[in-house]
């Protein structure tokens, strides 16, 4: 049994094309709980790319701050980055993790339905 | 787990304290006891800053740990603990409360105490010393009722003395009975341009005068008797005439001590007993004190190692040794900059000297080389110590100097000898905060490492701070060309071209997008190194908006929100205040808005006010505010000309001959906005007296009686260089027009983030081709140049008004996509009355409590959902 749920976040026209926005995602990701951390959430918007969207955490591991929808998306050898705009390391927004140095951040699942884009949460 | 072994470290200053540091690091896992015995009431401070406590720092500001801290290294520690016995026999100390502490390995770390010179009334009420808290709280004691403070004493330590006094408000004299100040680290030319350097700010030196006797005075508390007869009269005495070691144990309990005192230490900072061991301004190794803090941070080193070496068995290869260490000294004293490296005075057989000397600018500049002039051996810097470490450098690693070495401190007016990254020895330093050497990049180039990137990867050099990252390149860039590898100048995998090819490439075909680049030049989707890369180019080029949809994708996160990100994600704000002239009434409004959006306000170096700790959310209600009151944005977030700093000029100052204020605002005005392959600083100065600081520039101008000279590629920063002299007595037109070319030249060919500085030294033919570009129009591009300059100038726009008019680009300054609310990582806290960024551990875990009922709907929800 799956726990996570899809969470409209915006229109797709919020996004800005091969850049980055943030999305707040409130509440819990397990309900039994009743202490929810608010979780922030990195969208980037990459037309070129099969996946169109990628979702991966908004907070830089390494800067230590939310940051990373303000990086700077490109790709390295082929895998679609986002830079952080702190310190530049360069994080897969495939599998979340930094290409530069030990550090992980979590990826989301993301669909368009009907000119809205969702997360897997 | 092997037997306990219990060391105890009599002395806690900064060596002792750095003893136990390495004890706890090192004897993490080897059941290591460590007891700290410390004769102060205070556990370790800073003593080299000691003089900061004047200057508003507190004991705890001074503090090196605290008790928590030696609670969590489960150090056993005891203040006010001095010790009085060893038994070295039972291998036991005793304070002086008579508690007894066993030892299986004894550090003494008791350092040095002030010698007072055995003046007759030397030991009245304030005739104090200076050396501890203790002291400083004594000094300021004494200070608050009286007039006149002199110091006995003018090595380093009488200057900083007298510094303090000054800070106290004291009428300040230094007496010196050797004929100079600070004889040991300077030589007689030196000491005296130190000594009229240090008069002008109002401290009174005496020197070649030997106190007789301290008696009451008549103005003041006391009057102090030369030899010569003359007197001076004062209320307060300090004495700094140098220090002794704190011996006394080694004395009493028959260490081998040195003839003139210290305990004789080995290389392993042994004593004569194999169980105990002297680190610091206590011990004497090979009929030396070492009174600087590194060798004894050193010595603990060893000393620790050594320790945990012998009782783990775990010999390392390379024992760590002390073995003497290098004297050399940089400093500021009082605002004077002095430097010392190795044989300053000359002494070794054979040695010759260079000597430069400018009285006006107060500068003062010896090298010592070796008889065949081919080895430095040692220098002397007063007033400037710029060389200090590429000459250091020479000394350290026996560089052979160049064919004439006086080049190395002469002002630069010709072609400046400098060390290339091939000419730096294996053991220089190229990432200061990581510590990697270029030894250590070579190996990993040796190790199969074959780019910047790789090079990083492994060595962690340029991680930290990233200013070597130019450096860095270089370095790496030479080792590989070494090992005949073909270094690319791809700016990266997406372009096979240099910056300067791309430049052309866009010029040439008019491309005005990335896209279109990226598609008949490029491949993949970019990265954070050629987005940026073109869009200065683009922006250099056309000069358009820069967040036009097109090219917002491509801009760094300063250029893309025009702001300064800072550590915790906020930015700041930096309106232009051109040329550093402000009215009141902006001043005003500066302040307000600060007030209002509970801004930390910093004055810059480049004369205008930096506000920071916006959230992305606010800044374009802080612009629309500042627009309205008439300002513009000050471009602090583009590789882009930022300020033009000024002194007042020939309107208000007795001595400028040319109105700076005037021609640096026009300067500013012209070339605002414009993007370049990095940063550009200007500054103007009315008269030679250069107080604009134009010579540590791009581009300085200064004036002279028939007008202006330009000098071009000085930088401060990391690597500072200064100006080159490149045309002089030009009039406002000549100078204009001279400027125009040169930059837009730079803009045209500068590699990717290559300061204008760089960008001179990689030019073939260096000043003297840009010379003949831009004066004689070698290759006929001038007009072109002009051209191009205005251009983009004619196309400038305050682009914070622009983008507060425009509704879709202002949708970008929000935090979430999907709600007002802020980001709750965001802390400040307050210090100095203003805001700063909350650390780690003073941020508030900040956390929803939901209501039951929505717990409910989540469950049911999810249950659905699954």
């Amino acid at each position: 049994m799956s726990d996570k749920r899809w969470i409209n976040i915006c229109s797709l026209s919020d996004l800005v094309e091969n850049s980055g926005v943030c999305a707040l995602v409130e509440g819990a990701k397990n309900a039994d709980d009743l202490i929810a951390k608010d979780r922030q959430i990195a969208l980037f918007s990459l037309p070129s790319m099969s996946e169109q969207v990628f979702a991966i955490d908004n907070f830089d591991p390494i800067g230590k701050a939310n940051v990373l929808y303000r990086g700077m998306v490109g790709c390295n050898q082929g895998e679609p980055i986002v830079a952080s705009p702190l310190y530049k390391q360069q994080f897969s927004l495939k599998t979340g993790q930094c290409l530069h140095e030990e550090a992980q951040v979590n990826t989301y699942p993301t669909r368009i339905t009907d000119n809205c884009v969702e997360v897997l949460v | 787990m092997s037997n306990q072994l219990n060391v105890v470290v009599v002395g806690n200053g900064m060596v002792g304290h750095h003893a136990v540091e390495q004890l706890v690091n090192l004897g993490a896992e080897h059941n290591v006891s460590i007891t700290v015995l410390s004769a102060e009431d205070r556990l370790a401070y800073d003593r080299v800053h000691l003089s900061e406590y004047f200057s508003g720092k507190t004991a705890d500001d001074l503090a090196l740990t605290d008790e928590e801290t030696y609670q969590d290294w489960q150090v056993d520690f005891h203040t006010n603990a001095k010790v009085v016995g060893i038994d070295k026999q039972q291998q036991k100390v005793t304070t002086v409360a008579g508690d007894v502490f066993e030892y299986d390995k004894l550090i003494l770390a008791t350092g040095s105490y002030p010698f007072v010179p055995p003046i007759p009334g030397g030991d009245q009420d304030h005739c104090l010393v200076y050396r501890t808290i203790d002291d400083l709280e004594s000094i300021q004691q004494s200070a608050s009722c009286g007039k006149v403070g002199v110091v006995i004493g003018g090595g380093l330590l009488g200057l900083e003395a007298a510094n303090a006094l000054k800070q106290l408000g004291l009428a300040t004299h230094v007496v010196e009975f050797a004929p100079q100040l600070m004889a040991v680290q300077v030589d007689a030319g030196g000491g005296r341009l130190l000594k009229d350097k240090i008069e002008e700010l109002g401290v009174q030196v005496h020197t070649g005068k030997a106190t007789q006797v301290i008696e009451a005075g008549e103005q003041c508390r006391y009057r102090l008797v030369f030899a010569n007869g003359e007197s001076l009269e004062t209320d307060l005495v300090l004495f700094s005439a140098g220090i002794r070691p704190y011996d006394n144990l080694a004395r009493e309990f028959e260490l081998t001590i040195g003839e003139r005192g210290g305990i004789v230490v080995n290389e392993q900072c042994l004593t004569s007993d194999g169980n105990i061991y002297a680190i610091g301004e206590c011990a004497l190794y090979q009929n030396m004190i070492y009174g600087l803090v590194a060798p004894g941070y050193t010595m603990a080193k060893v000393a620790a190692q050594d320790i945990i070496a012998n009782h783990t068995n775990l010999i390392e290869e390379a024992p760590l040794r002390f073995t003497g260490a290098d004297m050399s000294t940089k400093l500021k004293l009082m605002g004077v900059d002095v430097g010392s490296i190795g044989d300053a005075h000359g002494r070794t057989p054979g040695a010759l000297s260079y000597t430069y000397e400018n009285q006006p600018l107060g500068v003062y500049k010896k090298i010592v080389v070796s008889q065949n002039q081919k080895l430095l051996l040692g220098a002397v810097l007063v007033g400037d110590t710029s060389e200090y470490d590429s000459l250091l450098q020479y000394m350290l690693n026996g560089i052979e100097l160049p064919n004439e070495p006086e080049a190395l401190i002469l002002p630069s007016s010709g072609e400046k000898p400098t060390l290339g990254a091939d000419a730096l020895p294996d053991t220089a330093t190229i990432c200061s905060c990581l510590n990697v050497t270029k030894g250590d990049i070579i190996d990993a180039v040796d190790g199969g490492a074959c780019s910047v990137a790789d090079v990083k990867a492994c060595t962690k050099a340029s991680t930290g701070c990233g200013g070597c990252a130019a450096l860095l390149k270089n370095v790496v860039d030479k080792e590989l060309e070494n090992r005949g590898v073909e270094v690319k100048k791809d700016i990266c995998e997406h372009f096979a071209y240099s910056r300067r090819e791309l430049f052309d490439i866009i010029k040439v075909n008019g491309i005005k997008s990335f896209e279109e680049l990226i598609e008949s030049h490029g491949k993949g989707l970019g990265c954070e190194v050629c987005k940026p890369t073109v869009g200065s180019i683009l922006a250099s080029v056309w000069n358009d908006y820069i967040l036009d949809a097109s090219k917002l994708p491509l801009q760094d996160t300063n250029d893309n929100f025009l702001a300064n990100m800072q550590k915790d994600g906020t930015y700041s704000v930096v309106p232009r205040v051109p040329g550093g002239e402000i009215t009141p009434e902006r001043l005003i409004t500066i302040g307000e808005v600060a007030k209002k959006y509970k801004l930390y306000t910093k004055i810059t170096g480049g004369q205008r006010i930096d506000l920071f700790g916006a959230r992305v959310e606010q800044l374009p209600d802080i612009w629309s505010e500042l627009i309205e009151a008439g300002m513009e944005t000050g471009h602090a977030y583009g590789k882009a000309v930022r300020t033009v700093k000024s002194c007042v000029g020939s309107t208000w100052c007795r001595y400028g001959v040319q109105d700076s204020v005037s021609m640096a605002i026009f300067i500013e005005n012209r070339y605002k906005g414009i993007r370049a392959p990095h940063k550009l600083k200007f500054a103007v100065s009315g008269c030679t007296r250069e107080c604009a600081e134009a010579q540590s520039k791009d581009f300085g101008v200064i004036a002279t009686d028939k007008g202006w000279n330009l000098y071009v590629c000085g930088n401060g920063g990391m690597k500072p260089r200064h100006a080159d002299l490149f045309a002089t007595d030009l009039d406002d037109e000549t100078l204009i027009k001279y400027i125009d070319r040169v930059m837009a030249f730079y803009i045209q060919t500068g590699d990717r983030l290559q300061r204008t500085s760089v960008w001179m030294e990689n030019l073939e033919g260096g000043l003297e081709y840009l010379k003949q570009v831009v004066i004689e129009d070698s290759l006929g591009i001038g007009e072109t140049l002009e051209n191009q300059m205005s251009q983009v100038i004619g196309k400038y726009q305050c682009e914070w008004k622009t983008t507060i008019e425009n509704p879709e680009a202002l949708k970008r300054f929000r935090q979430f996509v999907n709600s007002d609310k802020q980001d709750t990582n965001i802390q400040f806290v307050n210090e100095r009355d203003q805001i700063r960024p909350a650390r780690d551990h003073e941020k508030i875990q900040v956390v929803n409590i939901m209501d039951t009922n929505d717990a409910q709907k989540h469950k049911e929800l999810a249950l659905e959902e699954s």
